[in-house]
């Protein structure tokens, strides 16, 4: 690797300064003091038609600007999804409609001159539902009398496997060789369910969105979303506004995890602001967030193992059942990640298959989340390899290294399964997994941990672990690009579509275009994401933006190199073979005249031979190199009270080259302890009646400062030569093992297997009651 | 009505209703770093210091604030650019939206313990939801930051 200056260096965020001081800098930060207040009234059903809204009240309240129903908006099917073109989820939702899903799903909306009017006025509408008996049992849905989708009009996209009329909303097969006789041919087997939890998201920014016209009567929308060009694309679609009279800003956001990858308030915010002509503001509450937005995907995963005696994994089966809820969002692409993104670990098996659907209920819409069904999977798969193992006699870890996959290597499973499509076929060019895993069992103590240990005090310490890989963005689908401009005095603008949801891309962009052209990280300025001033970009999804977007960076850089070279050539009258090109200035290798950054560009805009210097570049990925992690836990659990915490967790991960290590391992940390919220306490809970049991931060509870003891982390030496300056990404891949991990943990220490999410101290000690 | 509080070092005289709440007077009086992000205290995001101590706005009735000093993360702007450096080389930043809140707390913890230990600052950060950073990296970085200054 080429020794940098800037890339894989520890750099300050560029923005950490003015954020920290309080500067205006999020969607509610930004939007106009006179903005029509936007309330929405939520359904209380988990299942209704609504027979009439009469709206006159609300209406007559003074302060009342606009009421909106189902009634106000063209009936155009679309998909909240937030993805590409044609997207692989069901157009099965309507801006407004007149069947509601889920408790919580948007009647209607007010907006008036402030928050208490828009709040009374929600009060004065009434509303006649005629109810309808909801499904809420995922197990139950295929098939069920009820159907949640019976409107005319919805639709998929290109085939996948959608059946409205047996509450399917997609449905997936595949297999490679014959499952049922290499698994009735292995001398070990191992068969188990797992299940898996609606996580939510959580951002600390709620959905926040502020729509306006501009003085060229264009819809200017503001919103805290991680894919604004697909917003713009989803609007204009669903509204029927042309798409040249919509502009979308994302300002500063506040997190995302997916969560903000899709359609939430635009579709109102820009209805009120286009029948009133009035600016308008929408700001979830936390309710709302909860109740309304989206959780990950709950699941049952049956996973089925075969191995020879001597612990080579022969086959694996993997049968799916997902829960999409309400709408279907992400129903493939998520189910089709839980096995094309963790069945690929053990490619050495000689038959694998992965099928199952995805089914409605009437619950809050599943959609994207960090880890994207691999989190899913990779419990259920992670879990039944330490089952594996024990069944055979062998060390957990010992029988991972003996299967798992390796540096050059790589599955029929990366050509079948794609995103929503066929895949892409990939040899794995960095795999670091072997180191990942050894650097692992040494940071962690492995050797005098596992299984565990008593300390005393009534309690024991033990170890578990897992592995895990992801991706690098979607190939031949997501693209982004960049334009990079030089300004007089010899700095840079950088505009990218790419979308910082507070993951720092904007400072990891600027680093990899400051590395290429040879100057500091201040002489680039950075504005992303504004479909009026920005490149195209796909969007904050998929770990996409390090790999992606990154490139289409680094390859703008060079562009813009080149064309550097050859006005200093011009100027100094060689050729362009004769410059050195030093970053702040050019020198002649010829007669050794030197030119400096500043002089050449205050020359171009004012002097000789005037032009703009500026160039656009862009990349989608041919394919998708995962990055890989080994994930190991300590826990401390209490014989009695089955209480455990987490001691250290530590990860060594395969990212490829760390663009900036800090936010990296930022990226990572963050990753593992959301992904321990859902290994340990996070569970989205509804009452029999629908109705959201968690609706707020004291009933559902994320890890605080005081709940994790220490992180561990690491990464491993590695070079992705597909990637910018041999980066891969790595917003997802923290999030992955702790599930896993913690199951196996907890196995460790008191011998009992917890099937279900999350692990909780009660669930463990009533499988100690069955197991005595 | 009418309600006056000394709002980092100024006099301020706000129109107000009986019922409004402070986070949402401030900001509609352009103090955007206070932020909103749960309506049940739990978060963080709305921390102010009322007479040096921590309280969440979104849950203090401003009239109850009357002749008080309050302090927002603009009133200790230099200490919240030191606090940024830490954040900065810590890699603790990343969406920022609670870091104002974080930025108010620990000055006020600076001005309650003499060395506060890492205890102290886990204690303290419970009050402080983050879903970006893991924590870790945040109390490294105040860590940076008292050990710097005091």
């Amino acid at each position: 690797m080429k020794k940098t200056k800037t890339v894989n260096q520890r750099i300050r965020s560029i923005d950490g300064k003015g954020i920290m001081m309080g500067r205006a800098a999020y969607t509610d930060d930004v939007a106009p003091k006179e903005a029509l207040v936007i309330k929405v009234l939520r359904s209380p059903h988990a299942f209704a038609r609504i027979k009439s809204i009469d709206k006159s009240k609300a209406e007559a309240l003074p302060g009342v600007e606009i009421v909106l129903t189902h009634e106000d908006f063209p009936r155009n099917p679309f998909t909240r999804a937030g993805q590409g073109y044609p997207e692989p989820s069901p157009h099965d939702k309507y801006a407004l409609d007149d069947h509601v899903r889920y408790v919580g799903d948007e009647v209607a909306c007010v907006a008036a001159h402030d928050e208490e009017t828009a709040e009374a006025a929600l009060k004065l509408l009434e509303v006649d539902y005629e109810i309808k008996e909801p499904v809420l049992d995922f197990e139950k849905a295929k098939g069920h009398a009820s159907i949640i989708h019976a409107e005319e009009g919805i639709h998929e996209m290109f085939p996948i496997g959608f059946e409205p009329e047996k509450n399917v909303a997609a449905a997936y097969h595949m297999e490679v060789d014959d499952v049922e006789k290499r698994l009735a041919e292995s001398e070990v087997t191992v068969t188990s369910s797992f299940y898996t939890q609606a996580q939510s998201h959580t951002a600390l920014e709620p959905h926040t969105v502020n729509a306006r016209l501009d003085y060229q009567d264009r819809l200017v929308l503001y919103s805290a979303t991680q894919t604004p060009f697909h917003v713009r694309r989803i609007l204009s679609q669903a509204l029927e506004i042309p798409l040249n009279k919509i502009r979308v800003i994302k300002p500063r956001v506040g997190g995302g995890f997916g969560g903000k990858q899709a359609i939430h308030g635009e579709m109102l915010a820009a209805m009120v602001t286009m029948k009133t002509k009035k600016p308008s503001r929408l700001t979830y509450t936390r309710k709302e967030v909860f109740e309304a937005t989206y959780t990950r995907h709950p699941m049952r995963i049956d996973m089925r193992l075969g191995a020879t005696k001597d612990g080579r994994i022969t086959a694996i089966d993997c049968y799916g059942l997902s829960d999409t809820g309400a709408y279907g969002e992400h129903a493939l692409t998520v189910f089709m990640v839980t096995g094309s993104k963790v069945l690929p670990l053990y490619n050495k098996v000689d038959a694998v298959r992965f099928h199952g659907d995805v089914v409605y209920t009437n619950r809050v819409s599943s959609g994207a989340y960090r880890g994207y069904g691999a989190i899913q999977g990779n419990y259920a798969l992670e879990s039944a390899i330490d089952m594996l193992a024990e069944k055979l006699g062998m060390d957990p870890v010992e029988l991972r290294q003996k299967n798992m996959i390796a540096e050059g290597e790589t599955s029929p499973i990366f050509e079948i399964m794609g995103e929503g499509t066929e895949g892409t076929a990939m040899n794995m060019e960095t795999c670091k997994l072997d180191h990942c895993v050894k650097r692992g069992m040494e940071l962690i103590g492995y050797k005098d941990k596992f299984p565990r240990r008593e300390i005393g005090n009534n309690k024991l310490r033990s170890v578990g672990m897992a592995i895990a890989m992801q991706g690098s963005g979607i190939p031949y689908i997501d693209m982004g690009a960049a334009t990079i401009k030089l300004n007089d005095d010899g700095f840079y603008n950088l505009l990218v579509g790419a979308t910082d949801i507070g993951q720092g891309s904007d400072t990891i962009l600027a680093q990899i275009a400051a590395e290429e052209l040879g100057v500091d990280v201040e002489k680039v300025v950075v504005y992303s994401s504004d479909t009026d001033l920005t490149p195209f970009d796909a969007g904050a999804y998929a770990s996409s933006t390090t790999y992606v977007s990154g490139n289409a960076v680094w390859k703008a850089a060079k562009t813009m190199k080149k064309r550097l070279i050859e006005e200093a050539a011009r100027s100094l009258g060689v050729e362009v073979e004769d410059i050195d090109f030093r970053g702040t200035s050019f020198k002649s290798k010829k007669d050794g005249e030197e030119l400096s950054l500043s002089d050449l560009s205050n020359t171009l805009f004012y002097n000789d031979d005037q032009k703009q210097l500026s160039v656009t570049e862009s990349y989608y990925g041919t394919k998708s190199p995962p990055p890989f992690m080994a994930g190991f836990v300590e826990i401390e659990i209490d014989k009695e009270t089955c209480e455990y915490e987490v001691v250290d967790y530590v990860s060594v991960v395969d990212c490829g080259v760390t663009i900036n290590p800090k936010l990296a391992q930022g990226q990572v940390e963050g990753g593992i302890v959301q992904g321990l919220g859902m290994a340990m306490t996070e569970d989205v809970k509804i009452a029999a009646n629908g109705k959201l049991v968690t609706a707020d931060f004291l009933n559902y509870k994320i890890p605080t400062g005081k709940d994790i003891r220490k992180l561990t982390t690491e990464f491993a030496a590695s070079y992705e030569e597909s990637g910018p300056y041999g980066a891969k990404s790595v917003g997802e891949i923290g999030i992955d093992t702790p599930p896993a991990a913690i199951a196996n943990a907890v196995y460790n220490a008191l011998g009992v297997r917890i099937k279900s999410l999350p692990i909780t101290p009660e669930k463990i000690q009533a499988a100690r009651m069955e197991k005595d | 009505m009418k309600i006056e509080m000394n709002i980092n070092g100024r006099k301020r005289i706000f129109d107000i209703r009986p019922d409004e709440l402070l986070a949402d007077t401030l900001r509609r009086h352009d103090y955007t770093s206070v932020r909103k992000g749960c309506d049940t205290t739990s978060c963080g995001v709305c921390t102010i210091l009322i007479d040096d101590e921590p309280v969440p706005s979104c849950a203090y009735l401003t009239v109850r604030a009357e002749g008080k000093k309050i302090t927002t993360v603009e009133g200790i702007a230099e200490e919240a650019e030191r606090l940024a450096g830490c954040f900065g080389d810590e890699g603790a930043d990343q969406c920022g939206f609670c870091n104002p809140g974080i930025a108010l707390s620990v000055h006020a913890l600076k001005l309650s313990a003499k060395a506060p230990t890492e205890e102290n600052i886990r204690h303290y950060l419970v009050g402080h939801l983050c879903r970006c950073s893991g924590y870790q990296s945040q109390v490294k970085a105040i860590r940076r930051y008292l050990g710097d200054t005091t």
